[in-house]
């Protein structure tokens, strides 16, 4: 029980009548990186969405059952503080236009009104971008916008931003399906770094992608759970059929 | 090929046609400035902006008191009608489908709709009639009706245009939804906004139905809101339907300087559209 961070208990999830999530029963491990794996529309972005809250925004959405946060219910927190405690990252880099690279790191701060001396944000500042390997790029640059930055810049960028709240669970929706293999490979080193300090959940598409890095293996089937386990037996030894066709590419 | 020969020529005449048709449509625009350039230039001095208008026979005078007049009332009226219509545009913007935001959005087309003149004699009715007096802030709150549509809608086109991906990354961070619209949506939309004020502004700056019964006119230099006071078009009416000529010409002069005004805010929207437009 230690070990499990995030706890989803008979989750459902919709979209006004129409059930996205059917029933999830599913305990993450701390510290692990575990990929969210199945076809397209089969509900991984709902979700990671329902786990920082981000899915009831939508009109119309709505869920029940439980999200346990280390034995809290976060359907019984303010979503607000949910969503400082659990950052995400989306697919598309989307760093605040208006801001600059500092300011873009430290934004998770100042936009909620939490004061901090400008000492504190500068360390911090440093502290998130070596973190993400940016530092030493833009360093000479922290007041240029963010958005001058070549995509896997972005999208370290947005990592950061993140990373600076200090939270427990970094989600991440499909973070490299808009950059390319070499930007790719950086994050992929960098999540992989990062899963030391913080619990990591990403959705990919890319069932290579999800082998080279991830822990453990979520795999979902319009809405339900299949298979749920180590990244290395459910590749190699699937226990569904649906699984073993999804890996084979039966279904993309 | 003989087919192929006519079609072309066809294809000629019919651009021939389109772009004449054009020219004409630019016709009235190009006699307008003309026609004002050519009359009003003469009466350019720095003495015509920065005097009173003279007493009639008197040779000279200028609009000093109408500039300030349109520049206090128009930046009150800017103020009267920024808050209101920023708070609509993110209420359309973001309820769009909402029944109520549907009857906001077609509310604020019919006010749009309304002749200027109407819009004056409601104000007359509502205010210069209750406070008993003519004044520049009844003008101005007159001119802030018709502001209020064109930049609501501003702000809710420009809110619309920002993906909402930015939005999401706002609010991840657990940012409140009041913050988010504050210090993320309405700063990345600045342009749009300003671009909407400025649009505002030119539309109202050369109203003059809306001043007859409400700010009405006065000869005297006065920058006291709760007095009457001058602007650009009720000079150049007061002046253009008098029967002296020699004011006529003030006339023109003082027409010369409004539309060069027009003329500047349009210009300076566009120039700030695309200065200031955020790169997402
Ligand atoms: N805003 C929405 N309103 C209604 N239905 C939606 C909405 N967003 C998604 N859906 C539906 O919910 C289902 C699950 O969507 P979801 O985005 O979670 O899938 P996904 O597994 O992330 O797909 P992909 O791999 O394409 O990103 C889909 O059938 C989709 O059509
Ligand atoms: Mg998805």
């Amino acid at each position: 029980m230690e070990s499990q961070v995030l706890s989803f208990q008979n989750f459902h999830a919709y979209f006004s009548e129409q059930e996205i999530l059917k029933g999830i029963n599913l305990d993450l491990e701390k510290n692990r990186i575990t990929a969210i794996m199945g076809p397209s529309g089969c509900g991984k972005t709902t979700l990671i969405r329902s786990i920082n809250r981000m899915h009831e925004l939508t009109p119309g959405a709505r869920s029940s059952g439980r999200v346990l946060l280390s034995g809290e219910d976060l359907y019984k927190m303010p979503a607000m503080l949910v969503r400082r405690r659990i950052g995400m990252v989306f697919q598309r880099p989307n760093p605040f236009p208006i801001m600059n690279i500092y300011e873009n790191v430290v934004s998770g701060y100042t936009l909620n009104g939490i004061r901090k001396s400008r000492v504190e944000l500068d360390s911090l500042v440093e502290e998130t971008l070596r973190k993400v390997g940016l530092w030493e790029e833009v360093k000479e640059h922290l007041h240029k916008r963010g958005t001058f930055l070549s995509g896997g810049q972005q999208q370290r960028l947005c990592i950061a931003r993140s990373l600076a709240l200090k939270p427990e669970v970094l989600l991440l929706d499909e973070p490299t399906s808009a950059l390319d293999p070499k930007a790719t490979a950086r994050i992929e080193e960098l999540v992989v770094e990062l899963a030391k300090e913080v619990t990591i959940v990403m959705v990919t598409h890319n069932i290579a992608q999800a082998a080279r890095i991830s822990d453990f293996t979520a795999f979902l089937y319009l809405g339900e759970l299949v298979e749920y386990g180590q990244t290395e037996k459910l590749f190699t030894v699937p226990k569904d059929k649906r699984t073993e066709e999804y890996l084979s590419g039966k279904f993309g | 090929m003989k087919g192929t020969k006519r079609r072309i020529l066809q294809d000629r005449i019919f651009q021939g046609t389109v772009l004449f048709f054009a020219m004409i449509a630019l016709a009235p625009l190009f006699l307008i400035l003309f026609t004002i350039l050519r009359k009003g230039i003469s009466s350019l001095s720095l003495t015509f902006l920065t005097t009173l208008p003279a007493p009639p026979g008197e040779e000279g005078g200028g609009i000093v008191n109408a500039l300030a007049g349109t520049g206090i009332m128009v930046a009150l009226a800017t103020a009267f009608s920024l808050p209101p219509a920023v708070l609509a545009g993110i209420y359309l913007a973001e309820e769009r489908e909402r029944p109520l935001a549907k009857m906001v959005r077609g509310g604020l087309e019919i006010l749009q709709g309304v002749p200027s003149i109407v819009v004056g004699i409601l104000i007359y009715l509502w205010v210069v009639k209750v406070t008993g007096f003519f004044s520049a802030l009844s003008g101005a709150l007159a001119l802030a009706m018709m502001m209020l549509p064109v930049i609501t809608k501003s702000v809710e086109e420009t809110l619309l245009l920002i993906p909402h991906s930015l939005k999401e990354a706002s609010l991840a961070l657990g940012v409140s939804y009041g913050r988010t619209i504050f210090k993320v949506l309405l700063p990345a939309g600045m342009a749009g906004i300003l671009n909407g004020i400025l649009l505002g502004v030119a539309r109202v700056a050369g109203e003059t139905a809306p001043l007859l019964f409400t700010a009405f006119g006065s000869p005297f230099m006065n920058l006291n809101p709760l007095k009457p006071m001058s602007s650009l078009p009720l000079i150049i009416f007061n002046y253009a339907s008098s029967p002296y000529p020699q004011w006529h010409d003030l006339a023109w002069g003082a027409s010369l300087i409004l539309i060069f005004l027009v003329f500047v805010l349009n210009v300076l929207a566009r120039l700030g559209a695309k200065k200031w437009r955020v790169k997402f």
